[in-house]
């Protein structure tokens, strides 16, 4: 099917839950409301005709400057079977950003669910394990939303290069030979 | 053997060798080199090219071992992030002394390409553990990381192992000689 069937197909099933499109694009996508996004993925892999059995990616955008200020989740789809492709996208505010799961249909989902939270701060209700999976646990914020702002230390490492660090760069002193003092038994640990 | 004392060189019979004790652990140091088995990133691509048949750095006594305990040598291969520099550190600590670092290619030299905007990345591995050679490079040659591994032998080389106990010759200069006149 191409895009614009498969379009049709979802706006024959779920009408005013596709909010809008865009298909004379690369990568031709729909917007769902949030709330029909599990209903529409566990569609969009059971219907014959679609079968999309592969959600490639899960990802997710900020888009602080829009009016109002949103974030959106992006699926992009794959059917094996069918040969097509499409997207679907869902908006959530920016503030306690919130969608159901879609690890039910997917269970590849699990894991893009969790380095959206990770790095985005949405919540996917529902799912079975919603913990960070790339940065520590220990991690605060969410870097990839707009508003980020580095902290000045993690766990006592600098996260921002110091003024100090950029003259020992920029004076060539990490080129070659560092400052060797071997000082038996210990040098490592005294003073650690 | 550069620095083997020249007074008494081949002064004796065919077999009979004469050298310091610094010398001789010296040499068995930077000759047997251990570096755990330990790669981050792109580096580690060129570190394991290093180490296969066709620039072999087991000419030079490396043996990639696969616990920090047997090491000798940590190669800081990659990008340290702020989640792995906690890692690097402990596993730095568990190596027995004397333990070496060589920090190899610009992520570990001083964050690299995420100086800057890299939220996530250590700006340089020497800000956790303590460094002896930097290799530059992104990710440097296995000739580079080679001649990084030379560098290091020759500061091994010149290391000190034993030492006197109690005040060195040098401040004794002067002082009465008389074992009486010591307490």
């Amino acid at each position: 099917m191409d895009a614009k069937a498969i379009h049709e197909r979802l706006r024959a099933r779920f009408s005013e839950k596709i909010t809008g499109a865009s298909l004379d694009v690369v990568t031709p996508w729909a917007v769902v409301a949030t709330d029909a996004i599990a209903e529409v993925a566990a569609f969009c892999k059971a219907d014959p005709d679609l079968s999309f059995d592969n959600l490639m990616c899960l990802s997710a955008v900020d888009y602080p400057k829009e009016d109002p200020p949103r974030m959106e989740v992006v699926y992009h789809l794959l059917s094996y079977a069918r040969h097509h492709t499409f997207a679907l996208k869902v908006h959530v505010p920016r503030e306690q950003p919130s969608v159901p799961t879609v690890e039910r249909v997917w269970g590849v989902a699990n894991w893009h669910e969790r380095e959206a939270f990770d790095l985005f701060g949405i919540v996917f209700t529902g799912h079975s394990d919603l913990r960070r999976i790339l940065l520590p646990d220990d991690w605060e914020g969410h870097p990839l939303r707009r508003d980020w702002q580095d902290p000045d230390l993690y766990n006592g490492m600098h996260v921002k290069p110091t003024p100090q660090m950029a003259d020992r760069a920029m004076a060539g002193e990490k080129i070659g030979v560092g400052p060797f003092d071997f000082t038996p038994p210990n040098r490592h640990t005294e003073g650690a | 053997m550069s620095q083997t004392s020249g007074l008494l060189q081949n002064r004796f019979d065919d077999g009979v060798v004469v050298t310091t004790a610094d010398q001789v652990i010296n040499w068995a140091r930077k000759s047997s080199l251990w570096p755990m088995t330990f790669g981050l990133a792109c580096c580690a691509i060129e570190m394991m090219a290093t180490g296969g048949t066709r620039y072999d750095w087991d000419r030079f006594g490396l043996i990639p071992r696969g616990t920090p305990r047997q090491s000798d040598l940590m190669i800081v291969a990659g990008t340290v992030t702020l989640k792995m520099a906690t890692r690097v550190k402990r596993l730095y600590e568990q190596m027995p002394e004397p333990k070496y670092v060589i920090s190899m290619g610009s992520c570990a030299n001083n964050g690299g390409p995420y100086w800057r905007y890299g939220y996530h990345v250590l700006k340089g591995v020497d800000e956790v553990i303590p460094v002896d050679v930097y290799v530059p490079g992104c990710p440097p040659r296995p000739e580079a990381l080679l001649y990084g591994i030379m560098k290091l032998q020759e500061r091994i080389q010149e290391d000190r192992v034993l030492r006197k106990k109690g005040p060195s010759l040098g401040s004794l200069a002067g002082a009465s000689m008389d074992p009486g006149a010591a307490k």
